[in-house]
């Protein structure tokens, strides 16, 4: 891959000086101790701004290393504005190899998405984060919600979905959906479809969690169940579609509704790129 | 005084050493019960191991202090770890990020900080140097991170130990994190574990 550029040498390794890594690295390792807390970090200013990913670039610029395949997504895509930066970012401050493809990745750092194959152990699962606290909408003040967190109390939470039932009929909640991590922490899965949640629950993967703006950083470890709030008559449900996707067929996937002219023809496609693209290739080997 | 030519030799390659030495330890953190061989970790100071010595090179500087336990309270350790790591050595174990005691010793994890409840976070994590990490008694571990339920056989643990983590386990979200050490292998166990006696 061309992207693979050589290493630039005015920069440590992975760009982050070593004080820093070490401070990240040990939120991490406190983060997979508890489950779903968020730990705080001190977050550095990152060479592109909030909202762009700087949570999940310190966290993986804390954990990457020369032996690693990166991949890197954004709302599934491999091939957009972000998902290229960040992938020629690490290319060249860590020398690392890039991949698209899912299963070849040790490391894949996402924005929005978890993909559709499933993952392996030993993968690390990197979350890009804008608002960690889930309880943020519901209670402004971080004293507050930090002592609902130690408390364990959740009321607040459980309020808010029933009345998006009372007024809507359902949880209209589609994105971000709250979810109980080893029966202890309320987490914000960040903006992933709920379509993903269960994708998080007992992955063998290592998920981990950076905020840059907020500067915190949580982790769910491989196998810990993770629950999505829901009612028991009101279960939690995923989104449904009844096209498939227009190039690969898949009914399974996560799918993006595109708008493909003046006329308002509409079509839908994976969100996640490689997982169609690879669905494709067999069929048009055959053609 | 620290004398240089007695000091052992910390990290050969240390950003890309660290990273590799961090990357097993996660690995070990997130699979508790997994014993991890650390790839070139250093000879330790005095008594302290392999895979100590490559812990605190890799985690430990001057943002957390070190208590050490009388085992390793010793000279070429002290001078060690703040040479290369930068790390103020403690008298209270309140006070410590990282502890390091021997196993046997009675309640090797009484009065490390627990952290709070708003606050977990800033527990400290105790290495407990073991013989070897393979033939103790078996235990089941449970937990985040491991699947069902794996078997350990942390060696040189008397029952009481137990006792003592059970009671640590009870206190989660606050509580310590372990961390057995033998020769250049390492075994985590996160406050999050559950450890049927």
């Amino acid at each position: 891959m061309t992207e693979n550029s050589a290493k630039d040498g005015a920069y440590n390794y992975a760009y982050l000086d070593e004080q820093t890594k070490r401070m990240i690295r040990r939120a991490i390792l406190k983060a997979v101790a508890v489950p779903g807390y968020q730990v705080p970090f001190g977050g550095r200013e990152m060479p592109l701004p909030y909202g762009w990913g700087t949570g999940g670039i310190q966290v993986t610029a804390a954990i990457i290393g020369r032996d690693d395949t990166l991949k890197v997504i954004d709302q599934g895509a491999d091939d957009t504005t972000n998902a290229v930066s960040i992938r020629r970012f690490f290319a060249r401050v860590a020398e690392v190899a890039t991949t698209t493809r899912t299963e070849e990745a040790t490391v894949i750092q996402t924005r929005h998405r978890v993909p559709e194959t499933p993952l392996s152990e030993g993968q690390i699962l990197v979350f890009q984060v804008p608002i960690p606290e889930p309880l943020r909408m519901l209670e402004p003040r971080e004293t507050e919600t930090r002592t609902l967190h130690a408390l364990s109390e959740y009321g607040v939470m459980q309020v808010s979905l029933y009345e998006s039932i009372a007024r809507h009929g359902r949880i209209s909640k589609a994105y971000n959906y709250p979810v109980m991590v080893n029966g202890r922490y309320i987490m914000s899965p960040s903006p992933i479809p709920k379509f993903d949640n269960p994708k998080l629950d007992r992955s063998p993967a290592l998920q981990l969690y950076g905020a840059g703006r907020e500067k915190r950083i949580y982790a769910v470890p491989p196998y810990t169940p993770v629950k999505s709030l829901d009612f028991d008559d009101h279960p939690f449900e995923i989104e449904t579609w009844e096209q498939c996707c227009e190039l690969c067929g898949s009914k399974e996937s996560f799918l993006d509704e595109m708008i493909v002219d003046d006329d308002g023809k509409r079509l839908f496609v994976c969100s996640d790129s490689d997982y169609c693209e690879r669905r494709r290739a067999p069929a048009e080997a055959a053609e | 005084m620290s004398d240089l030519r007695t000091l052992a030799p910390g990290l050969a390659d240390p950003s890309h050493d660290a990273q590799q030495l961090f990357r097993a330890i996660l690995d070990a953190a997130s699979h508790p019960g997994r014993i991890v061989s650390l790839p070139s970790a250093p000879a330790g100071p005095g008594a302290l191991s392999s895979a100590a010595t490559a812990y605190l090179l890799t985690l430990a500087d001057r943002d957390t202090p070190v208590w050490l336990a009388s085992d390793f309270d010793r000279p070429e350790v002290r001078n060690f770890l703040r040479f290369h790591a930068g790390a103020p050595i403690v008298a209270a174990r309140a006070e410590a990020s990282f502890g390091v005691v021997a196993a046997g010793t009675p309640q090797p994890f009484d009065g490390f900080n627990l952290g709070t409840d708003a606050y977990p976070d800033r527990s400290a994590t105790v290495l407990i140097e073991v013989p070897d990490l393979q033939s103790g008694p078996m235990r089941h571990w449970r937990g985040p991170g491991i699947a069902d339920r794996t078997s350990v056989g942390i060696a040189g643990l008397g029952d009481a130990f137990w006792d003592d983590w059970a009671a640590n386990h009870a206190l989660f979200p606050c509580g310590v994190d372990l961390v057995f050490t033998a020769g250049t292998e390492l075994c985590a166990l996160p406050r999050s574990i559950a450890v049927e006696v």
